[in-house]
């Protein structure tokens, strides 16, 4: 653990290119970029499946088949694929930020889908009896009943991107990846191991601070804060098999 | 790919072992130390948001950050395939004990008022009704774990533990990229097969699910 402290007490290690700060920033860029994308596909794709129930079969399995992929192996497969084929600026840019982006779709898509079907038929019948359209359904009923799960989709893809992004360092990429790959072939465990605290806080931080924004938008009525029976009595969401690869958070 | 797998029959048959056992063993393991905890969490309610805040932690963490942190943790060597059977062991556990615990939770008050009227105590209740009724949350949960584990074992290439994810580290060096599909190709046929074996035991385990059906 000292050598860990060591690494990162060492003022030479916070500045310049190849410096803390900037790899956390590389690090955050890649994360986030990609996540921008998985939002922009996977929310209305999951808000229309979730809605009408079509291609819900297909969503399910289309992500449990994503999940058996080699998220390390898939990167290093594209990259060989079409790097060769873009400009040196995008040559493993691109084809890691699509492979990120097809790691965190099915996290957040089954989420979104599964948290949509899954609001009580009740509440969404009484909506429609009191004159709401398909639209309004969605957007003040559905939604805000599912938004709790719909987060922790997000989280679940962002926290995937955060540590695939991790490995990307291997393809020549930037980012907190970097400390524990130069630092491996360096036989600097020091550099290794405080990159892998690195990343970890850096996970850590993140979710946290996807915590408070979940506490900020979801309605106190459906966060479980007020507690009724049926809340205590609902059984595990995993059982119906739609949970896909929602890390169970609250 | 072919030629390949030809001329490296043994020793891509040694990795697909290998990786078999280091995704299958954390299961194994994670599996034998989630089921007390998630016991224990459902049983103590007060524990619960602590054993659940802390298992939510631990499955934050990346998995090469964790593989890393191993040796100085364990004091193992960095090389070594026990970093990642822990690190994965950790991920199991994290995953698995909340499955366990909720699906323990949600088991009707009925059903365990019927099983004390019919003269079931203590342990014998939890083995004999409480654990084979949350069989199937519990499968749903493991058949993530293991799919998980296949893929997190190949990210142990990249410190230096030999196995599937070798394929993508000498692919991408050598800039062969059959060598990688192979390597994708076998991680997913590893994965079918472990969901598969892991399925039918579920499905021998919950007979009583199709009686009478």
């Amino acid at each position: 653990m000292g050598v860990i402290v060591d690494f990162l007490g060492n003022g030479a290690n916070w500045s310049g290119s190849d410096g803390i700060p900037l790899r956390i920033v590389e690090h955050l860029e890649y994360t986030f970029v990609a996540l921008l994308f998985v939002c922009a596909i996977a929310l209305p794709l999951g808000l229309y499946v979730g809605h009408t129930g079509r291609g819900s079969v297909a969503i399910a399995g289309t992500a449990n088949a994503l999940r058996a992929l080699p998220d390390f192996g898939l990167l290093v497969y594209v990259v060989l694929l079409i790097s060769g084929s873009l400009p040196a600026d995008l040559a493993y840019t691109l084809p890691t930020t699509i492979v990120l982006v097809v790691l965190g779709i099915p996290a957040t898509l089954s989420a979104t889908y599964a948290g949509i079907q899954n609001v009580d038929r009740a509440a969404r019948d009484a909506a429609k009896g009191m004159g709401m359209t398909g639209g309004q359904v969605l957007w003040r009923v559905e939604v805000p009943n599912a938004l709790p799960l719909i987060i922790s989709g997000i989280r679940s893809s962002m926290l995937q991107i955060v540590a695939t992004a991790t490995i990307a360092a291997y393809v020549s990429l930037g980012g907190l990846g970097r400390f524990i790959l130069d630092g491996q072939s360096q036989r600097d465990y020091s550099q290794m191991a405080a990159g892998a605290v690195l990343v970890g806080v850096l996970a850590i931080l993140l979710d946290l601070i996807s915590t408070a924004i979940q506490r900020l938008v979801v309605s106190p009525g459906v966060t479980g804060r007020f507690r009724t029976s049926a809340a205590r009595r609902r059984p595990a969401l995993i059982a119906s098999g739609q949970e896909g690869s929602v890390v169970p958070t609250s | 790919m072919i030629t390949y797998l030809r001329d490296h029959t043994q020793e891509v048959a040694d990795r697909f072992l290998t990786h078999a056992w280091l995704a299958l063993l954390p299961l194994a393991i994670g599996l034998a130390l989630a089921i007390p905890l998630g016991w224990l969490a459902s049983r103590y309610r007060w524990l619960y948001p602590g054993v659940i805040n802390l298992a939510g932690l631990l499955y934050t963490l990346p998995s090469v950050a964790l593989f890393v942190i191993m040796p100085s943790i364990i004091h193992t060597k960095i090389l070594s395939p026990v970093n990642v059977v822990v690190a994965l062991t950790i991920y199991t556990v994290a995953l698995l004990v909340r499955v366990i615990a909720d699906a323990l939770i949600a088991v009707p008050d009925e059903v365990r008022a019927a099983a004390v009227a019919m003269g079931f105590t203590g342990l014998g209740r939890f083995l004999r009704v409480d654990l084979p009724i949350a069989v199937p949350v519990i499968v749903a949960g493991l058949r993530v774990a293991a799919a998980s584990n296949v893929g997190l074992v190949s990210v142990g290439a990249l410190i230096g533990v030999n196995q599937l994810g070798s394929l993508f580290t000498d692919g991408f060096t050598r800039d062969i990229g059959s060598v990688v599909l192979l390597g994708i190709i076998l991680c997913v046929i590893l994965a079918l097969i472990l969901d598969a074996i892991i399925v039918l035991t579920g499905r021998r385990l919950t007979a009583w699910q199709r009686v009478g059906a």
